[in-house]
């Protein structure tokens, strides 16, 4: 284990910031609060939840977009006093208002889902906001264990129940997963009380998206797996192992430089730099 | 006598002190909020209530009606007589003789107080209520000698001082009990509270042979005040008079003995609910209780006030959530207490104020909201069950003699083979029908009984506003608590959709088409069978008799279960228990099937999708459990053509 680096005394406030988007309900299409949105409220909520009250930690619940949407409501009911709007046309760009405001906030951890429910909905948020405020991301986290001396210890979601533990200094972004704790109960009375903090902030419209027309997402068919196996524990297995990344390789004790280079080749190989 | 001015004065201070009491009561009451009662109207009706509407409760018990005939109208009319005589010093051998012959009439009413009181069933309570017959024989007895000068039968100033220390200290306990007791909380409160729950009842419309089971709407607006709250957070947050009915219990028990709960063992006591609730309304502690407990808990922890939140120190949620909403305990009482109101109430703090439905309580609440039914389904899908049944939609017909309420048995595969059926015997009996298909939503029956009345009201007026494009002259619905809902709850909305229909439950509407003649039947040969009371449809509805006559057209003779009609035993299934799901030492519907076993009843026949559901749920091997609709479906005699 890595001596612990102290970027920030464990007494500073933790200052949270929870991104929240107008959910849609699968089956009905209806409104709600987002599933993983919610999850990274309750997150944060469940940060704030020291037991301690002389910390001064915060968590913002921060959406962009329209006030009056009544999906907000949802998120508020889980007993938020208010809510922090950035006021603009729901079909603007909302990255370059969200990238300017965190940049003035300056918050120590943000949290969103991994993609949103409707829209665009190709969860690129995250990484944009990363992008702009030059911050790491942490894609599909399950849990935040501690937050300590400026490091979060975080727990990943891998395929099949799989958790992978992370240290990850602060700032940074995380986006949540279905994994984590579920979002809890939302009640009317709180829900319909809660503030609605609005700032009015400048957008640009979304050019390209304005042309698009949307539809309900279909499932993709899935390739069937033709399964050998000939006993019921080796169905068993098949059903449950992970998939085995074919090709590739596991490079531990090479020097970095080598490991490097590796993915550079593979990056040129694909494509994916020219 | 020898001290000529002291019971006059015993009798002032008593009844000066009586007053105050009563005066500190009434100021607990008022801290309660307002309702719209006509206070004047309440008082003069309360003598015709207590003569009929609570007697012919306590008529159920013909000892302990005459015992209390006896006792308390001994009392009240000695208690008058007591200040003429005694008091007032009207000398008159007439009034003298009559409150001797009062007085008893009290004691051989106390007599067998004392006599029920020496091995006393373990519903009762115990504590200062084993000493109310002593007091009463007390009161009794010193009085009668104390009278027997006025009378005639003595002359003036028998007795020495000894007899006069005894009468009056016998007077003094007396009247401690009788007096000063009944307004300071002694067991004595019952008259006090009694009389005036009666008078200003939370629902009027009880009385007089009436019915009033529906619940009370929720103010919505209160969610949007600041500081506003939604449901009973604190004891002062009921209404004023249902603290005063809390007060009027006379822990005699009866509901512990019904509640399917308690006998469950889930933690929850309707008696001591009550009881919890006047400590709520008093400030204390549960030390004093002397009764049964809630099941795994212990007497004494219980702490409250006025302003106090309820949930936090003076009841455990899970009582809350364990009731099964089946006003089993309000059909008996004797006070005519409303427990399931006040259980909701509750509830509706704890679902719209903090958001803690227990167990799967908030999962169906969501799907509810986005669904508008209970397991999340697609709405479009809610007629798929209907695929190969042709029903006229009202959307394209407009108009039926009769709209049938599918409710979300639609979703659930063992509720459509019910559905099915009811359908075969309309179609048998040409009746003009329609279904709402994927416009009719979910009643709110659940989303209500979990406290979420916003929900509630949402699916209500959406409901209505569907109901209201269409003309028809009958609902008829296999579900009493769609029902319920549609019947008693629905009129709270200012719609005037269900204006002049009929709303049925199919037992009575079926039962209405055999007995004019429209379904044939033939005789019934499949054994001995039973008929389990549905709570919605019995003790909400006071439907006992239809699906009785369904039956025996068909030749059945029923095989009463000991809990029948009014004293039906809940199957477990109602007020979103099996949703909360607290756990107790039994399962509620376990206990119903051995009712059913003691009967020797090869069927069960329902009337409700969740009795079915809770009682095929018992393992087997047990009865068979059918819907009635399915029993007759099974019997209708084909045309010949
Ligand atoms: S609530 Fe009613 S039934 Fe229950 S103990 Fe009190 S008076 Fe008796
Ligand atoms: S309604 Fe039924 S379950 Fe609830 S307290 Fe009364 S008897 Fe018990």
């Amino acid at each position: 284990m890595q001596p612990k680096q102290s970027i920030a005394a464990t007494d500073k406030d933790v200052k949270i910031v929870s991104l929240i988007s107008v959910g849609k309900h699968p089956q009905s299409g209806r409104v709600r609060r987002a599933d993983q949105d919610s999850r990274a409220v309750e997150l944060g909520m469940k940060l704030l939840d020291t037991g301690d009250s002389t910390r001064g930690d915060s968590l913002v619940v921060l959406h962009a977009g329209d006030p009056k949407e009544p999906g907000l409501r949802g998120y508020a009911g889980m007993g938020l006093n208010s809510v922090r709007v950035l006021e603009l046309d729901p079909a603007a760009d909302a990255v370059a208002p969200l990238g300017e405001y965190l940049q003035q906030f300056a918050p120590d951890i943000v949290l969103t889902g991994v993609r949103a429910e409707g829209g665009e909905s190709s969860g690129m948020v995250p990484y944009q906001l990363a992008e702009k405020l030059g911050w790491p991301i942490v894609p599909r986290v399950a849990d935040i264990i501690s937050v300590e001396a400026g490091v979060a210890e975080v727990l990943q979601a891998l395929p099949r129940g799989q958790r992978r533990s992370l240290k990850i200094r602060l700032p940074f972004i995380a986006s949540i997963d279905s994994a984590a704790q579920d979002a809890r109960q939302s009640a009317y009375g709180p829900a319909s009380r809660a503030m609605m903090d609005i700032e009015v902030v400048d957008s640009s419209t979304d050019q390209l998206r304005e042309s698009w027309s949307e539809a309900p997402a279909k499932k993709r068919p899935k390739r069937l797996k033709v399964i050998k196996a000939k006993t019921a524990a080796e169905r068993f297995k098949a059903a449950t192992a992970k998939s085995q990344g074919e090709g590739g390789k596991v490079m531990q004790n090479e020097s970095a430089a080598e490991q490097a280079q590796a993915i550079f080749d593979l990056l040129l190989e694909e494509g994916v730099l020219r | 006598m020898i001290f000529e001015w002291l019971h006059p004065f015993l009798i002032v201070t008593a009844l000066v002190l009586m007053v105050i009491g009563a005066v500190r009561r009434v100021n607990l009451w008022r801290a309660g909020q307002s309702d719209q009662i006509d206070l004047i109207a309440g008082l003069m009706a309360m003598p015709g209530r207590y003569l009929h509407d609570l007697h012919d409760i306590v008529e159920r018990d013909k000892y302990m009606s005459k015992t209390h005939a006896a006792t308390g109208g001994g009392f009240v009319l000695s208690a008058v007589l007591i200040i003429l005589v005694h008091l007032l010093g009207i000398d008159s051998q007439i009034l003298a003789w009559a409150l001797m012959a009062s007085l008893a009439l009290m004691f051989v009413g106390a007599l067998f107080v004392f006599k029920r009181r020496l091995n006393p069933p373990s519903r009762i309570s115990k504590g200062p209520w084993m000493r109310l017959p002593k007091s009463l024989l007390a009161f009794a007895g010193a009085f009668f000698v104390l009278t027997l000068p006025a009378a005639g039968v003595l002359p003036e100033g028998t007795g020495g001082v000894l007899l006069t220390l005894v009468l009056t200290g016998l007077i003094i306990w007396g009247m401690g009990e009788l007096f000063f007791g009944m307004t300071w909380g002694g067991p004595m409160k019952h008259a006090f509270a009694g009389a005036l729950h009666l008078a200003f009842h939370r629902r009027q419309d009880r009385f007089g042979a009436g019915r009033s089971t529906g619940l009370k709407p929720v103010d919505l607006s209160l969610a949007h005040e600041v500081g506003g709250v939604l449901g009973v957070a604190k004891p002062t947050d009921f209404k004023w008079n249902q603290l005063l009915g809390f007060d009027a219990c006379v822990q005699c028990g009866k509901c512990e003995a019904v509640c399917p709960a308690f006998a469950a063992g889930q933690p929850l006591n309707p008696k001591k609910l009550i009881q919890d609730m006047v400590v709520g309304l008093a400030g204390g502690t549960d030390a004093n209780y002397a009764g049964s407990a809630y099941p795994g808990k212990d007497v004494g922890n219980a702490k409250g006030g006025p302003n106090q939140i309820i949930t936090e120190g003076l009841l455990d949620p899970e009582t809350l959530w364990s009731c099964t909403t089946c006003r089993a305990c309000v059909e008996e009482c004797p006070m005519m207490i409303e427990h399931v109101d006040a259980i909701v109430d509750m509830r509706r703090y704890l679902t719209m104020e903090k958001g803690q439905t227990p167990n799967k309580g908030a999962e169906v609440l969501d799907n509810i909201i986005a669904t508008d039914n209970p397991n999340g389904y697609a709405p479009a899908s809610r007629t798929n069950w209907a695929a190969d049944q042709n029903l006229p939609l009202m959307r394209d017909v407009k108009e039926a003699q009769v709209l049938f309420w599918v409710s979300d048995g639609a979703f659930d595969m063992r509720s459509q083979r019910i559905l099915r059926a009811f359908v075969k015997l309309m179609k048998a009996a040409n009746v003009d029908f329609a279904v709402l298909g994927d416009e009719e939503l979910d009643c709110g029956d659940v989303a209500r009984r979990l406290g979420d009345d916003a929900t509630f009201q949402s699916l209500a007026t959406r409901n209505l506003a569907v109901l209201s494009q269409y003309k028809f002259s009958k609902i008829v619905t296999t579900d009493p608590h769609a029902y319920h809902c549609l019947r008693n709850e629905y009129n709270d909305f200012g719609s005037d959709a269900l204006n002049g229909v009929e709303v049925l439950h199919h037992t009575s509407f079926l039962n209405e088409l055999v007995q004019q003649g429209s379904l044939k039947l033939n005789n019934f040969t499949g054994g001995k069978v039973t008929y389990h009371d549905p709570c919605y449809l019995g003790r909400y509805n006071g439907e006992y008799e239809a699906p009785r006559e369904l039956l025996r057209s068909m030749g059945i003779e029923i095989a009463e279960m000991e809990r029948s009609g009014f004293r039906s035993r809940c199957c477990g299934g109602g007020g979103g228990a099996p949703i909360t799901d607290i756990p107790g030492e039994r399962r509620i519907a376990d206990m119903r099937m051995e009712d059913v076993n003691t009967t020797g009843a090869e069927l069960v026949a329902v009337g409700c999708q969740q009795c079915t559901a809770m009682l095929e749920g018992v393992v087997e091997p047990r009865p068979q459990v059918k819907d009635i609709a399915e029993i007759l479906v099974d019997q209708l005699a084909e045309e010949l053509h």
